[in-house]
C-alpha cells in the first residue's frame, strides 16, 4: 500500500486520472480507425472523438419539456461516478495513495451508480425509446454484474484481496504462471466488458436504428454538453474495462516504484496493451454481426459460467498443498 | 401456352353467378383484357376471382364529369384482366373488394379519400391517404378540385388517427416516426408489444403524398414522363418505362427494337444498383457493417458508370415517348461488359463471404417470415413475393420487349424469411448481369426513337417489372391529347401491408431488418 501522505503519489494519482480522462476518446478513435481500415475505408481521423466532444460541449443543450431535474443532473452524476471509478484504477503504477479505495467491489458499485442514473435518465422524458433502452440495459447489466463479481472473486481468492493494486502486485510477484482460474476469469471478464461497454455483438454503438439500440436509446434525448458528458463517460468506461483487463491479467510493465523511467515504461506498456486490445475489439466487431437481443442473456450466462468455472478450478486445482 | 385460356372459365362462372358482362374487349387496354360490369356486381366479381385464385393487382378510379369510372386489375397465369364499372358522381357507392382481397384495403381507402367513392361493405372505413391538409368533404381527384390545391395557412397537426388498440396487461405502444433517426423517408409505425415481442404493427403512411395523380392532369406526354420518373426516385427507370408503355399503347406507337433493348438495359442497371444497396443495408441493420461498405462501394462504381455513359447516376429522364434519349457506341458496350465481369467476380466473393458468416445467418434465417399463403393473399410481387414462393415476374410471365427476344431467368425461393429476400436479390443481380451480357452481344441496330403522335381520347396500360416488383401504370389522354388520368401502381402497395404480417411474433429490435428486407417505397405508395 502506498504512502498516504506522499505529495508525489497524490500528484501522480491526479496525473493518472487526467490521463484516463484525456486518453479515453483516443481509444475510441483508435477502434473506429481500425474498424474503418478493416472495412476498406479511410474512416475518421484519430482525433475525431476529441473534436466531437469539443463541438458538443460548445453547443446548447436542448431539454425536453417533460424532463425533470434528474434529466439535467444525470449526465454529471454519470460522468462523475465513472471518473471517480477510473481514477482509482492503477494505470501507470501500483501502490499509489488512491490504491486504498481501488477495491474491485467499490469499482462495481461506482459503475452501478452510473448505470442507475443513466437508466433513470433514459426513462425520465417518457419517450418509448428511452424506456426501452433502460429496460434492455437493466436486462444486460443484471446478468453482467454477477459475472463480473464472480471474475473479481476468482482473482481475489488467489491474491487474498479484492484490492486491484494488491492483485496486480500479486500477479507481478508470482510471475507468469498459467492459472486455469485466471484464464476462465479473463474470458468471462472480456465477455462482460463487451456487453457493458455496448459493443458488437451485444449492442451497436454506430447504429441509427432506434428500435435496436440499448445504450444509445437511453441517451437519445440528450444534446449539447449533456450528450458530450454521456459520450465521454461511455468512452471512459470502455477504457476502464480495457485497463482492467490489461493490468489485472497482464500487469507487466506497470511501475512499482515512483521513478521517472519506471513511470515512462508504465505509460508505454499500458499504451501498447490498450492499442492491442483495441485492435482485437475492432477485428471482432468487423467479423461479427450483432446478436439478436434475446441471445444476450445466453451470452452473459456463458460469461457467468466461465467465471464460475474459474472459481471452481481455483478451489479444485490451486488451493491446498 | 395460349394466352387467356382461363378467361372462358371465368366468364362462364360469371354467367352462373348472374353477373352481367356489359362488354368485353381484348384491344382497348391490351395486353390486358377488359370486362365491363355493373357496379352492384363489383364485389361478387372479386369474390369469384378470389375463389379461382386470381391475384388482385390494383384499383384506380377516374372522374369523368357525371360519372366515376372504376378499374380493378386482376392477374392469373401472367395474363391481366381489368374489370371496369361506372358509378354516378352523385351517389358513388359500390361493394368493396377488400372482403375477398386484403390487398384491396388501402387502395380502396385511397380512392375513398381522393375521389370520394364509398365502398359499402369495406371492413375498415378509416381515412388512409388523407391527412389534415385538405378537408374531409373535398376530393382532390375530382375534376372540380383546383389543380393548385386549396392550401391552408397552417396545416393542423395530424394526431388523431384512430389506431387499433391492443389491450391487455403489460401491453404497451411504441410510436415510431414519421421522422426517423436515419435519413429515410417519413412514415409512422405503431407497435403494440409485450416485453420485446410485437403483437401488432400498424402503419400510417401518406406523409409524402405529393399529389402525383393530380399533378399529371393537363400535362403533355413529355411532361408526364418527367413526373413519372419522380414517382419513386429509386425506381425512376421502371416507372418511366411503365408510363411510356401506357402512352405508347394508347397512341399506337411502335417503339424501335434498339430503344426497347436499351430500356431493358437501363432497367436492369437500376435493379442491380438497388439490390446491391439493399443487401448491404440489410446486413448493416444487424450490425454487420463490413457488407454495407463493400456493397456501397460496388454500387457507387456502378452508378458512376451510369453517370458517365448516360449522364445521370440514377438514369432519370432518359426514356422519351416512342423511344429513348441515349445510345451506346461500341466502346461503351465494351466498358459495360468489362464492368459486368468485374461486378460478377467481386459480388461472388462478397456473397460467398456473407453466406459463410454464422452470426449473420443467426440473425437473418427465420427472421421476418412471410408465408407463401400470406404473400399470395396480399399479391406480393418482386423479391418479397419471390422469396415466399410466388414465382410471378412480369418479365417471364408476360414478357414485354425486350424480354420476349432475350428471355430472363427469374429465381424463386420458398423460405420467405429475411435471408431468402436477401438471396433473391443476390440471384437477381447474377441473372441481370448475365441477361445484360446476352443483350449486349446482339444489340439490335436501328433508330432510337419512333415518331410519337399523341392520340386524342385514348387510354393505355403499362406493365413493367421494376426492381421492387410489378408496376402497373394507367394513362388516359383527353380530346386534346393531354393527360386526363395517370395512375402508377407501385409494388409497395402490396409489400407494405405484408410487412405488418411479417413482423408478427418477431421481437421489436428485429423490425428494422424486416423492414429493410421488404424496403417498400414511401413515395411510390403515398403518390
Amino acid at each position: 500500500m502506498g504512502d498516504f501522505l506522499s505529495p508525489a503519489g497524490w500528484l501522480l494519482a491526479l496525473v493518472q486520472a487526467l490521463l484516463f480522462a484525456l486518453g479515453a476518446p483516443l481509444l475510441a478513435g483508435w477502434i473506429k480507425r481500425i474498424k474503418s481500415r478493416l472495412q476498406n475505408r479511410r474512416g475518421p481521423a484519430l482525433l475525431q472523438p476529441y473534436r466531437d466532444l469539443y463541438k458538443l460541449l460548445g453547443k446548447k443543450a436542448m431539454v425536453a419539456h417533460s424532463a425533470s431535474p434528474l434529466f439535467r443532473a444525470a449526465p454529471y452524476i454519470v460522468f462523475g461516478s465513472t471518473l471517480v471509478a477510473v481514477a482509482a484504477i492503477p494505470l501507470l503504477a501500483v501502490s499509489l495513495p488512491t490504491a486504498a479505495v481501488a477495491d474491485m467491489i467499490v469499482l462495481v458499485g461506482f459503475l452501478a451508480l452510473a448505470r442507475f442514473f443513466l437508466a433513470l435518465a433514459g426513462m425520465d422524458v417518457g419517450t418509448a425509446f428511452g424506456g426501452m433502452g433502460a429496460s434492455r440495459e437493466m436486462l444486460v447489466s443484471a446478468l453482467a454484474e454477477p459475472a463480473m463479481l464472480m471474475a473479481v472473486f476468482t482473482l481475489a481468492m488467489s491474491a487474498h484481496s479484492t484490492n486491484l493494486s494488491s492483485v496486480m502486485q500479486f500477479n507481478l510477484e508470482s510471475g507468469l504462471i498459467l492459472r486455469p482460474s485466471f484464464l476462465f476469469a479473463l474470458l468471462g471478464l472480456v465477455l462482460v466488458a463487451i456487453a457493458e461497454t455496448g459493443r458488437i455483438p451485444v449492442d451497436n454503438p454506430a447504429t441509427h436504428l432506434e428500435l435496436t439500440m440499448i445504450h444509445e436509446a437511453m441517451i437519445l434525448e440528450y444534446s449539447g454538453r449533456h450528450l458530450a458528458l454521456m459520450e465521454w463517460a461511455a468512452q471512459l468506461k470502455l477504457m476502464l474495462y480495457g485497463v482492467l483487463i490489461a493490468n489485472l491479467f497482464f500487469p507487466w510493465g506497470i511501475a512499482t516504484r515512483l521513478t521517472l523511467p519506471a513511470l515512462g515504461i508504465g505509460l508505454l506498456a499500458v499504451f501498447l496493451k490498450l492499442m492491442l486490445l483495441g485492435l482485437l475489439v475492432a477485428v471482432a466487431e468487423t467479423v461479427l454481426a450483432k446478436m439478436r437481443l434475446f441471445r444476450a442473456p445466453q451470452y452473459l450466462n456463458l460469461a457467468f459460467l466461465l467465471t464460475l468455472l474459474g472459481l471452481f478450478s481455483h478451489i479444485i486445482m490451486e488451493t491446498g498443498t | 401456352m395460349s394466352r387467356f385460356d382461363w378467361l372462358s372459365e371465368y366468364l362462364a362462372r360469371m354467367q352462373d353467378e348472374m353477373i352481367l358482362v356489359r362488354r368485353g374487349s381484348a384491344r382497348e387496354l391490351a395486353p390486358a383484357h377488359l370486362l365491363e360490369i355493373d357496379a352492384e356486381d363489383w364485389g361478387r366479381a372479386a369474390q369469384l376471382a378470389a375463389s379461382l385464385d386470381y391475384r388482385w393487382a390494383g384499383t384506380w378510379g377516374d372522374h369523368r364529369g357525371e360519372q366515376i369510372v372504376l378499374f380493378a386489375c386482376l392477374e392469373n397465369e401472367g395474363d391481366y384482366l381489368v374489370l371496369r364499372t361506372v358509378v354516378d358522381t352523385a351517389t358513388p357507392v359500390l361493394p368493396s373488394h377488400s372482403p375477398w382481397y386484403p390487398a384491396a384495403d388501402r387502395p380502396e381507402r385511397h380512392l375513398q379519400d381522393l375521389l370520394g367513392v364509398l365502398f359499402s361493405d369495406h371492413l375498415d372505413d378509416r381515412r388512409w391517404t388523407r391527412h389534415q391538409a385538405w378537408s374531409e368533404a373535398s376530393y382532390p381527384l375530382r375534376q372540380d378540385y383546383p389543380l393548385a390545391g386549396q392550401p391552408q395557412d397552417e396545416t393542423p397537426p395530424d394526431g388523431d388517427y384512430p389506431f387499433t388498440r391492443v389491450l391487455g396487461s403489460g401491453v404497451y405502444e411504441i410510436p415510431v416516426g414519421p421522422v426517423h433517426a436515419g435519413i429515410i423517408e417519413p412514415g409512422h409505425f405503431r407497435f403494440s408489444a409485450v416485453g420485446e415481442e410485437v403483437l401488432r404493427l400498424e402503419q400510417h403512411l401518406g406523409y409524402v403524398h405529393k399529389g402525383i395523380e393530380k399533378l399529371a392532369q393537363g400535362r403533355d406526354p413529355a411532361g408526364l414522363l418527367r413526373l413519372a420518373a419522380r414517382v419513386s426516385g429509386d425506381s425512376t427507370v421502371a416507372h418511366s418505362w411503365a408510363a411510356c408503355q401506357a402512352l405508347e399503347r394508347a397512341c399506337g406507337c411502335r417503339v424501335p427494337e434498339r430503344a426497347q433493348a436499351l430500356r431493358g438495359l437501363l432497367c436492369e442497371r437500376e435493379r442491380v444498383a438497388n439490390h446491391l444497396g439493399d443487401i448491404g443495408a440489410i446486413c448493416n441493420d444487424v450490425g454487420f457493417a463490413f457488407a454495407i461498405y463493400q456493397c456501397s462501394r460496388l454500387r457507387e462504381l456502378w452508378q458512376r458508370r451510369s453517370a458517365e455513359l448516360f449522364g445521370h447516376r440514377f438514369m432519370m429522364d432518359l426514356l422519351v415517348p416512342g423511344g429513348i434519349g441515349v445510345d451506346l457506341d461500341q466502346g461503351a458496350i465494351d466498358t459495360l461488359r468489362h464492368d459486368h465481369a468485374r461486378l460478377r467476380r467481386e459480388s461472388a466473393d462478397l456473397f460467398a463471404l456473407l453466406d459463410d458468416q454464422p452470426s449473420l445467418e443467426d440473425r437473418l434465417l427465420n427472421t421476418g417470415r412471410l408465408t407463401a399463403e400470406t404473400a399470395r393473399r396480399f399479391g406480393c410481387s418482386g423479391y418479397v413475393g419471390k422469396a415466399s414462393g410466388q414465382a410471378f415476374d412480369v418479365r417471364s410471365a408476360n414478357p414485354y420487349a425486350p424480354y420476349d427476344r432475350t428471355p430472363m431467368e427469374t429465381p424463386v425461393l420458398e423460405e420467405g424469411d429475411v435471408m431468402a429476400r436477401l438471396q433473391i436479390r443476390a440471384r437477381e443481380i447474377d441473372a441481370s448481369l448475365e441477361w445484360m451480357d446476352r443483350l449486349l452481344q446482339s444489340l439490335p441496330e436501328g433508330p432510337l426513337q419512333a415518331d410519337f403522335r399523341c392520340a386524342a381520347a385514348a387510354e393505355g396500360i403499362g406493365f413493367v417489372e421494376g426492381w421492387r416488383g410489378e408496376i402497373i401504370t394507367y394513362v388516359r389522354l383527353d380530346e386534346d391529347g393531354r393527360v386526363a388520368r395517370f395512375f402508377p401502381r407501385d409494388p409497395s402497395w402490396h409489400s407494405w401491408p405484408a410487412l405488418e404480417r411479417i413482423v408478427l411474433g418477431n421481437i421489436v429490435p428485429d423490425f428494422p431488418v424486416c423492414n429493410k428486407s421488404v424496403n417498400g417505397s414511401y413515395s411510390g405508395h403515398d403518390l
